[in-house]
């Protein structure tokens, strides 16, 4: 039990353990808000207006989008790239700040984790559907076949793509849900409802809370762990290699995997802020997500956000510094002072300059600020995606072949379509799972009772 | 009122009786229904039984099947799979072209040129490549029609012979109007059918005639004929608004001669230099050494002031020279040095002009070398004067019948909505059109002709050269050959114009040889080659200064306003084949535009009037959209002829603006230029299908470029780049090795035109589908060669720069290593593949290709009613070729080199058991290039052709500093400027 007297209490509240699981299994409980069905209402209309714009796109072709001969990458690609880059924000929130003993994380980490899964989904989409005969998808398997020997191309960053990712979402989904388990226990155990009881129940795999599950999950816990910390670098690594093996001016450059990686979790943090803030609001949970846990992510944020900051610089400086004047034009002619400055500057500003208010104490006591620069840290992200994927293609190497690119009706109900899923993800996950890990931090109550320290039983009461 | 019951129950307790009487209506209902409705388990298994076989059926029904019937006796010359190739003749909207018609398996399907003839030598131009689509056009009519109803030939031929005797007989006149007959045997028949008919007078008219010169050399030689321009041994070659590699009397035959005097390979090489006055920058002017931007009516003054200059300085003249509004000096001083070896040419209508141009060229000597009078170019004969004899007789009645033969003057003539209501009312008219057109719906009787690749005919293209076409494919519809009609109604009783031309070929063509005794024989020769060339010896002609006097004297008014020029496009040339789809989305070799006309403004104008591409403006008071020109000159718009039909089918109609009516009747000649026009500029905006919206080479090393002086100093010249490049070259991983052959293509910059020839002769071969004007917009065209334009240097008056670009088969390919599902993998002689079945449409290559030059299929373009071109209905689908797959949706694909040729060829050569030739395998690019720009063969072979291309100094390659090692060269653009 985690009872060190030179740290502050990472919970508010002076709540016992039982408080601890009533308090946080409350939303379960009860019964559903209205608002939680007006903003699901909502999420499903965007869920659907998506879907209709996934079967045009499969019925029609990708035709129907605004990508061209130059630009053959388009909304797709960068909707891609910024929901795998908020997925990345979950699973680092649990393994880097588990490697850094940050017990605050308990609070955050299961939220982080559920917006991991469902935006791992949302990002899965986009290779599928963006291909030109997607029900020929499995293609792209290593599977034995009879076309002789024909086999994937290991050369392809889109194949390790399609391996990094599918093996990411198996990872990060197994973390998640086997970190519930013990949580589903308790809600099996308190639910009046049979049917609640019988479902959790399953879910629960039968979970008593006996020492030798608990030291069985504690093992498979960091098993997990540890592969999802190797995937965490890999997978936005692999997805910035889609562009720097390429030959194409912006895309072609070696700086590009540790700045995805970075700027992933730049960007999964940003969320989990948009998130935790709004889980606080709906369900009164500032106990248990203290602005404290708010001050320290605004604080990591200011420290992502110099790398940014770093990042675009050095990318400017190494095109002027190449010499290359393609590179040159690409980033002076194009990005900085050109036809592409608006979408360039929005991404410098909201990415390397506005998250430096969090220097200001002042700004980071104030949720609605927190929360109006996270969601403009996401803005700055997806600008940055743009920047990558647009730009470099509409003005390459052959002028001849210089285009421009806007998105239909459809790339864009696309991804409302996948807004319109990730919430819905999170509005079920509001709930019907436990928005906090219940076991994880009731390790780090703290209690100012006399008997203090005293080993204790864990309950699930 | 009498009350009723049944039983006592009813009387007693009425309501609970209907009540209960109603239950057990239900109640027994309820049984039947249940007894009708029940299942047993028998019923089950049966139902099971039935639903199982019948989905066992169903699904294994095979889809319908086309019968594919052998022949009960084989053709010997037809072996399933395998190409035969025939001889034929062009002949379209006033281009002559000797041709070879592929056939496969009885369908023509590929046109290619006929290098035996000394007129078009082996080149073709879009528009032959295009015309096999004609054949295949839903527009086209199946049957003869009557007043737009099907009829039969048996009534065409009773009602039109008898009407024919009836108006002899009456003494009316009626008019057979052609658009120019080279054909000898046709103006045989033309003869019988006058002998018969008297009355009948035939004019020939055509779109965009060569009045001018034909007036002009009548008063200088004493004969009305289009001289025999020899470029090729042109040093100065001086063009005033000529399109002549464009669309200009001959152009595959000048384009020839133009780019062989400008291939500049080895030392002793020679370069023609090419001056340009023009308006309107069109595709001669882009190639110009020195292009002077000029008001069309400025035209005369500078032509009457470049021939008193040169007079002065012969020492022969002494009244002083008018102002010329550009200098000069340059330009005579150049003429004076290679007198004799010199070309000035007009593209004007103007017989003055061609007047004075003809003393120009007499001055320097030029007859006799660079200009035949002794022969003469027969593609053009009609006089403009003559159409309007015809209206005015068909407006007084005089003429009470009209023939249209190849002609639709309700299009492209000025007055043509008169005149739709002239033929209308005529007592005869008969159009022998075989498609739709706007003259054929204004008349009575359609009497379709057959598709040139249906049909038998004789060429007389210039005097004494022959050729010859035959038949491809028997008739697709109920046609008939005009010959065949007019020897019909002449009262032949089954007339056979096959036996009449070949009657004619042996019995009075073979004396002009003496090779073949036996007619028979030389008819077998000249079908299976397809040119006659007997080279008969005619009399020059004398030139006289008849009529200069009047020419030279400037009467000119002094012209304000608007110049608006007229010219036909490189496209759709006068209008004939609007509803070509391939033609419609050929981009313009200039503006990169396609299915659209538009007016090219000048820049400078734009600029201070705030006008950009695609703004609206009104020219006379037709809206037009803008493309801001660089090199219009200062004051003047240029819009093409040849858009804006009416009636042309599915495809043509509606497409751009009808200029027809622009252009007037001056002097007897049809003028092409309007002056005083008035412009005004709108708010609205047009949207135009840019297939190129950069114009600009941003400083980058793309063409490369010298001048002659400079090359002959050091032929590296320009290329300096490329010993840089090669010296950087290093890598860590071995290098490529082909070990048996390794094809590559080289591209000579200085002989591409720019013609767009390539784009529709691979869109033939490859199956390339049509994606329409919203789509080429959207920078989705499918052409896997295509031909890039830059401009440099001032914007009013800028250097062209045209590059075709077709995958370079990246020894290196940046495609190759990042399809995931290795789709596009290298062949072991250097060709970058694409397997379509694979392809899963990732456009992971199509980003990754630095050239840009993979397609993707981003539509079902075929047989997709949102495509309606020409591969939306069976008939449009025959010109397929069966040895390209055609794309599926979904899939990328891009130039292959004609694998399917070097397939063919390395077939037959292993077959032979011999090596395969240099220059035996031809990609369609290569095959019919009207420049000879490109090469083609094996890289391995160290005497190959494209193995000295290719060590040549000025060869270089694209983007070569990426290292994608291109198996495409090209080589230096080289100009010739005065040093």
């Amino acid at each position: 039990m985690y009872n060190s007297e030179v740290r502050g209490r990472l919970i508010d509240g002076d709540k016992s353990y039982s408080q601890i699981s009533r308090e946080i299994l409350a939303p379960i409980h009860a019964k559903t808000p209205l608002w939680w069905y007006g903003a699901l209402l909502v999420s499903l209309s965007m869920f659907g207006w998506g879907l209709y714009c996934k079967y045009i796109t499969v019925s029609t072709g990708i035709g129907t989008w605004g990508v061209n001969n130059s630009i053959a990458w388009g909304w797709a690609i960068i909707n891609f790239v910024w929901w795998i880059g908020i997925g990345h924000a979950g699973t680092a929130f649990s393994i880097f700040l588990l490697i850094l003993r940050q017990k605050w994380r308990t609070s955050i980490n299961r939220a982080a984790e559920a917006m991991t899964v469902v935006a791992v989904f949302c990002a899965a989409l986009f290779p599928l559907l963006h291909m030109g005969r997607p029900w020929l998808f499995f293609f792209i398997f290593p599977y034995p076949n009879t076309r002789g020997p024909l086999w994937v191309n290991f050369n392809s960053p889109l194949f390790w793509d399609f391996v990094a990712i599918s093996a990411y979402l198996l990872i990060s989904a197994s973390f998640w849900y086997f970190g519930m388990v013990p949580d589903f226990a308790t809600i099996r155990d308190t639910a009046k409802s049979k049917i609640k009881k019988a479902v959790y129940g399953f879910f629960s795999f039968g979970w008593t809370g006996s020492s030798r599950e608990w030291l069985r999950f504690e093992a498979l816990s960091f098993v997990l762990g540890g592969i999802a910390a190797v995937l965490v670098v890999s997978v936005h690594s692999i997805v910035a290699t889609d562009f720097a093996v390429s030959v194409e001016t912006g895309w072609h450059t070696t700086i590009f995997p540790p700045y995805f990686v970075v700027g992933a979790i730049f960007s999964g943090f940003a969320m989990v802020l948009t998130l935790v803030i709004t889980m606080r609001a709906m369900y009164k949970m500032n106990d248990f997500i203290t602005d404290r846990h708010v001050d320290a992510i605004a604080r990591v944020l200011i420290f992502i956000s110099l790398i940014m900051g770093t990042a675009y610089m050095t990318e400017i400086f190494m095109a002027w510094y190449s010499g290359s004047e393609y590179e040159t034009y690409m980033f002076f002619r194009t990005r900085l002072f050109g036809e592409y400055a608006v979408q360039f500057w929005t991404m410098f500003i909201a990415n390397a300059v506005i998250p430096q208010l969090f220097w200001f104490k002042a700004v980071r006591r104030r949720m609605w600020m927190v929360f109006v620069i996270s969601i403009i840290i996401n803005i700055g992200m997806w600008f940055e995606r743009f920047n990558i994927v647009v730009t470099s293609l509409s003005r390459d190497y052959l002028p001849a072949n210089w285009a421009s690119y806007s998105p239909t009706y459809v790339e864009i109900g696309f991804f409302i379509g996948t807004l319109g899923m990730f919430l819905t993800g999170v509005l079920l996950f509001f709930r019907f799972i436990p928005m906090i890990a219940i076991s994880e931090l009731k390790s780090v109550a703290k209690f100012d009772k006399p008997n203090n320290g005293k080993l204790k039983p864990a309950t699930h009461e | 009122m009498t009350k009723y019951w049944r039983s006592l129950d009813e009387l007693n307790a009425p309501v609970a009786f209907r009540k209960n009487e109603v239950r057990l209506e239900v109640d027994a209902n309820r049984a039947t229904m249940k007894k009708a409705a029940s299942s047993s388990r028998r019923d089950f298994l049966k139902t099971l039984g039935f639903s199982v076989a019948s989905a066992a059926v169903v699904a294994s029904c095979k889809r319908p099947v086309d019968k594919a019937i052998p022949y009960l006796v084989k053709p010997e010359e037809v072996t399933p799979g395998v190409a035969n190739y025939y001889a034929s003749s062009y002949f379209e909207g006033n281009e002559y072209c000797s041709v070879l018609v592929k056939v496969r398996d009885g369908r023509p399907i590929k046109i290619e040129g006929n290098d035996l003839s000394s007129i078009s030598q082996r080149g073709t131009s879009a528009r032959v490549q295009a015309s096999i689509l004609d054949l295949y056009d839903d527009a086209r009519f199946k049957t003869p029609l009557k007043r737009g109803e099907p009829t039969t030939w048996d009534e065409i031929d009773s009602y039109i012979s008898q009407k024919l005797s009836q108006l002899n007989n009456e003494n009316k006149k009626v008019v057979l109007l052609s658009s120019t007959i080279i054909s000898p045997s046709a103006k045989k028949v033309i003869g019988d059918f006058q002998q018969r008919f008297p009355n009948v007078e035939w004019v020939q008219y055509d779109a965009v005639s060569a009045t001018g010169i034909l007036k002009a050399s009548e008063l200088s030689f004493g004969k009305a004929f289009v001289p025999d321009y020899r470029f090729e041994k042109a040093k100065v070659i001086v063009s005033f608004g000529a399109d002549f590699l464009g669309t200009w009397l001959s152009n595959v035959e000048y384009t020839k001669a133009y780019s062989s005097g400008r291939r500049v390979m080895k030392k002793s090489d020679e370069m023609n230099r090419h001056y340009q006055f023009e308006s309107g920058m069109s595709l001669t002017g882009s190639n110009a050494d020195v292009r002077v931007p000029i008001k069309p009516s400025e035209e005369k003054t500078i032509l009457t002031a470049l021939y008193y200059q040169l007079l002065q300085a012969g020492g022969e003249f002494t009244v002083a020279a008018p102002a010329s509004p550009v200098d000069l000096k340059g330009l005579v001083e150049d003429l004076l040095e290679n007198k004799g070896r010199s070309l000035v040419v007009s593209g004007s209508n103007d017989v003055e002009i061609q007047l004075i141009v003809n003393a120009v060229n007499h001055l320097l000597g030029n007859y006799g070398t660079t200009i035949r009078t002794e022969k003469t170019l027969n593609t053009h004969q009609g006089i403009d004067a003559d159409f309007e004899r015809v209206i005015a007789g068909l407006k007084d009645k005089s003429i009470a019948g009209i023939l249209c033969w190849g002609v639709n003057p309700v299009y492209n003539h000025p007055k043509g909505s008169d005149l739709k209501q002239l033929i209308a009312g005529a007592e005869l008219s008969v159009s022998f059109s075989d498609r739709k057109d706007e003259t054929t719906a204004a008349c009575h009787w359609v009497c379709p002709e057959a598709h040139y690749l249906e049909a038998w005919n004789d060429a007389e293209p210039k005097s004494g050269t022959f050729s010859l076409a035959q038949p491809t494919i028997s008739k697709l519809f109920d046609s008939r050959q005009v010959q065949e009609s007019l020897l019909k109604w002449a009262g032949v009783e089954a007339p056979n114009y096959y036996e009449y031309l070949r009657k004619n070929w042996t019995e009075n063509m073979s004396g002009l040889q003496r090779k073949y005794t036996d007619g028979r024989i030389f008819w077998n020769e000249v079908l299976q080659k397809g040119v006659f060339e007997p080279g008969i010896e005619f009399k020059t002609l004398a030139y006289s200064e008849n009529g200069l006097a009047g020419a030279l004297s400037l009467k000119q008014d002094a012209a304000s306003g608007w110049e608006v020029v007229l010219y036909q496009s490189m496209a759709l040339k006068d209008g004939f084949a609007g509803n070509n789809p391939w033609l419609q989305e050929l981009p313009d070799p200039i503006a990169k535009i396609s299915w659209d006309n538009f007016a090219a403004v000048p820049v400078k104008w734009a600029e201070e009037n705030g006008v950009q591409n695609e703004s609206v403006i009104t020219v006379n008071g037709v809206e037009l959209p803008v493309f801001i020109q660089p090199g219009q000159a200062p004051g003047t718009i240029s819009v093409a002829l040849g858009y804006g039909r009416e009636v042309a089918g599915k495809v043509g109609d509606g497409v751009g603006k009808n200029m027809y009516p622009f252009t007037s009747i001056e002097n007897g000649a049809q003028k092409f230029w309007v002056s005083g026009a008035q412009v005004s500029v709108t708010d609205k905006t047009y949207e135009l299908a840019l297939s190129q919206t950069h114009h600009s080479m941003e400083g980058r090393p793309i063409v490369r470029e010298t001048n002659f002086d400079e090359w002959q100093l050091d032929p590296a010249a320009g290329n300096e780049l490329k010993a840089e490049h090669d010296e950087h070259s290093v890598s860590l991983y071995p290098g490529p090795e082909f070990k048996g052959h390794h094809w590559g293509m080289a591209v000579d910059l200085s002989s591409c035109i720019g013609c767009g020839n390539c784009a529709i002769a691979c869109q033939a071969e490859n199956n390339i589908q049509v994606i329409g004007k919203e789509q080429v917009r959207n920078r989705r065209i499918m052409h896997w060669i295509r031909v890039d334009r830059y401009f440099s240097n001032d914007a009013e008056n800028p250097e062209v720069y045209h590059q075709p670009v077709m995958c370079q088969h990246c020894d290196n390919a940046p495609c190759e290593n990042v399809c995931p599902v290795s789709a596009t993998p290298h062949s072991d002689e250097g060709l970058n593949q694409m397997a379509y079945n694979r392809c899963v449409g990732t456009k992971y290559c199509v980003n990754n290709c630095p050239y840009k030059v993979r397609r993707f299929n981003w539509f079902k373009y075929v047989g997709n009613d949102e495509f309606d071109y020409a591969s939306n209905s069976d008939l449009g689908r025959m010109v397929l070729n069966p040895d390209v797959t055609v794309r599926s949706r979904g899939v990328v694909e891009k130039c292959s080199f004609c694998v399917q040729r070097i397939q063919e060829k390395k077939t037959e050569a292993r077959v032979a058991g011999r090596k395969i030739e240099d220059g035996e395998i031809q990609p369609a690019c290569v095959q019919s290039c009207p420049g000879n720009a490109l090469v083609f063969g094996d890289l391995n072979d160290p005497n190959s052709k494209i193995s000295n291309y290719f060590k040549n100094e000025r060869n270089y390659h694209l983007l070569e500093e990426l290292h994608t090692l291109p198996s495409v060269g090209y080589l230096t653009k080289v100009r010739n400027k005065k040093a």
